[in-house]
């Protein structure tokens, strides 16, 4: 148990120096000659207009809330797919009614152009 | 203390200063953040409590996808920064609340003992058959009426995402 | 050597922090040598040199674009949200670089009499007699992968400019749409290996030339392609590096970065390409099995699917991000769901 999650968490902290070491450095070594202009936002050279605390399109909202509705079912999969075989045709048969059930959310999605991107 | 108890105890800490950056951080993207944080904190509890599954349900769901969506909402609907404004107004109630919370949590864990009774399912159990074949052995089995209800439910919530963000149907 | 700390031998200790180091150093070496490589084949593919100017041929080339890098000046936009701005890189590179610890990358070698599994995270029960490791190993990868969306959104959103909020935006959809494709394609792999750890699956894969034990990516190579192309997308690479479509975004997501935070997205890019082949190989492709070292075969067949993203990169025009939705969400989540109930069929039928 100890001995297989160990390692991660000596991994995370390997990773996790290894990136602050890094930058720390760099913006301690770098050279610092910050002037308005440079600090503003880069627009391909033209004066910025307005904030780009703006809002945006709802789509990808959308696409953010059938990823989760369509994650969890992908959840549900995972545990299935590794008893399958030992399920046997029980299984295939509860399956099938889980995945035609979403199948005909998925089609309405697509039905009602949540997922066309004009 | 051992070394558990002492790795418990750091997470723990941890889990519950990033709960309290996520309701006192003045910008919302922060509070996100710090929930994030908390959620990797209940995912280590997991995986001490010999529930690896869980942990990655956690990560990938909690974590991973219903973040994200806050995350998105919270740009979406261009929440500034607060600007020091104090909101007094539920203290008074919410302190009560807490400190009632606290008193029922500390009364019902020393009224209940601690037998040292083992159910079937214990962590040798989940070390050699498997988290995930277990779990799945009790969804697929003795639990199939709630998830193919689970289906439904999931069917209701897809429809609902999509008539919320189109405008016409 | 019977000293032990928490149940393990100190050899566990000392054989842990060395497998760690040196994967860490290698997919660090491997990032580094890989935007070579890149430039390198690319160039040659478009009857060009590429790098020829420092050292032999360029091969000095990463450590001299590491070096400039690293002494730049650090910008930080005025209108920054500062915080979120400076962890950013930070959170991308992470998840990059730990989805390694799950994946096995040799056979068990013997140190000092203790058995050493070459996979970070695990460890070699005496007692059962095999290799314990995490019971949920692909979903750590997934986990890991569905983190890298954080790095990409805040970079963008902290910016405070409109080219990395879009970037950002379009970055975060693609990621999450791909996600769930390969999410789900890989599904069909664990109804055959009925396990979701990692040594379980390589071992299943350990007889080529029979077909019980031959290669994942002959018995489900729909669920293969699927999985390689939805990963490639999910990590930006191209065809579908929209994110970073420079002529319409500028550099997306990272446009604001300078110095050493520019790098660290940089390392983050290249590391998930080199995670995403090294669990393919490990998924589909006999992870270190075949006839060389085992560590030997693995380095190869993970080399040379990097050199066939770099080949695609080379090939492939990119795609308008109307495309890619429409290709993510019609017509690869349809197909890994087909994928899945056809293979329910087929074993339900031989069984």
């Amino acid at each position: 148990m100890l001995g297989a999650y160990l390692p991660i968490i000596v991994l995370v902290i390997v990773a996790a120096l290894f990136g602050l070491v890094s930058v720390v450095m760099s913006s301690i070594i770098g050279q610092k000659k910050p002037s308005p202009v440079k600090l503003q936002p880069y627009e391909c050279g033209c004066e910025p207009v307005g904030s780009a605390r703006e809002r945006f399109s709802i789509k990808f909202y959308l696409i953010a809330m059938l990823f989760i509705l369509f994650d969890i079912e992908c959840v549900f999969l995972y545990p299935w797919a590794v008893l399958y075989k030992r399920l046997g045709l029980f299984g295939l048969a509860e399956m099938g009614l889980f995945i035609v059930i979403l199948f005909v959310g998925y089609i309405y999605v697509w039905k009602k152009g949540a997922l066309e991107w004009e | 203390m051992d070394i558990q108890t002492l790795f418990f105890a750091v997470v723990a800490a941890v889990a519950i200063l990033s709960g309290i950056l996520v309701i006192t951080c003045r910008n919302p993207i922060n509070s996100a953040l710090s929930l994030v944080m908390t959620f990797f904190c209940l995912a280590t509890f997991y995986v001490m409590l010999d529930a690896p599954f869980m942990a990655a349900i956690q990560v990938i769901v909690y974590a991973g996808a219903i973040m994200v969506l806050i995350i998105f909402v919270i740009m979406l609907l261009n929440v500034r920064v607060e600007s020091g404004k104090k909101y007094t107004h539920g203290v008074l109630i919410g302190s009560i609340m807490a400190v009632l919370l606290l008193f029922e949590a500390f009364y019902f864990l020393n009224r209940s003992s601690l037998t040292g009774a083992r159910g079937m399912i214990d962590a040798n159990v989940v070390q050699n058959v498997g988290h995930v074949e277990l779990i799945g052995r009790a969804m697929y089995t003795d639990f199939l009426l709630p998830f193919e209800i689970t289906s439904i439910l999931l069917l209701v919530a897809i429809i609902g995402a999509v008539i919320l963000a189109k405008k016409k149907i | 050597m019977d000293t032990t700390i928490l149940g393990l031998p100190l050899i566990y200790y000392a054989a842990m922090i060395l497998k760690v180091l040196v994967v860490f150093v290698f997919v660090l070496l491997t990032v580094a040598y890989a935007t070579y490589a890149e430039r390198k084949i690319i160039g040659h593919m478009q009857v060009r040199l590429g790098p020829m100017r420092t050292g032999w041929h360029g091969l000095l080339q990463p450590i001299a674009d590491g070096v400039k890098l690293f002494f730049k000046e650090e910008i930080v936009p005025a209108q920054a949200s500062k915080f979120t701005f400076l962890i950013a890189p930070l959170i991308a590179l992470i998840p990059a670089f730990i989805s390694f610890a799950v994946i096995p990358f040799g056979d068990t070698v013997e140190l000092f009499g203790y058995k050493i599994p070459l996979q970070i995270a695990s460890v070699y029960d005496t007692q059962a007699g095999r290799v314990l490791d995490l019971n949920v190993g692909v979903l750590y990868i997934l986990a890991m992968a569905s983190l890298g969306v954080y790095g990409i959104v805040l970079a963008g959103w902290s910016s405070n400019n409109k080219y990395s909020l879009l970037g950002g935006l379009r970055s975060s959809a693609q990621m999450i749409s791909y996600e769930l494709a390969a999410g789900l394609a890989i599904v069909s792999v664990f109804m055959l290996s009925e396990s979701l750890s990692l040594q379980k699956i390589v071992a299943d894969q350990s007889n080529f030339f029979s077909w019980s034990g031959t290669w994942y990516a002959f018995k489900q190579p729909l669920a293969f392609i699927l999985f390689f192309i939805c990963s490639l997308a999910e990590i930006n690479r191209t065809p579908f590096d929209l994110p970073e479509a420079e002529s319409e975004l500028v550099s997306g997501f990272c446009t604001e970065y300078s110095s050493m935070k520019y790098a660290m997205f940089f390392m983050a890019e290249y590391a998930n390409m080199v995670t995403v082949c090294a669990v393919t190989v490990t998924l589909f492709l006999g992870g270190w099995h075949g006839p060389l070292h085992p560590v030997l075969n693995f380095i190869v067949k993970v080399y040379f699917l990097i050199f066939v993203c770099m080949w695609i990169r080379a090939t492939y025009p990119r795609y308008r991000y109307d495309q890619l939705m429409r290709l993510g969400w019609k017509v690869f989540l349809p197909l890994t769901l087909l994928n899945i109930v056809v293979t329910g069929i087929v074993i339900a039928a031989f069984s």
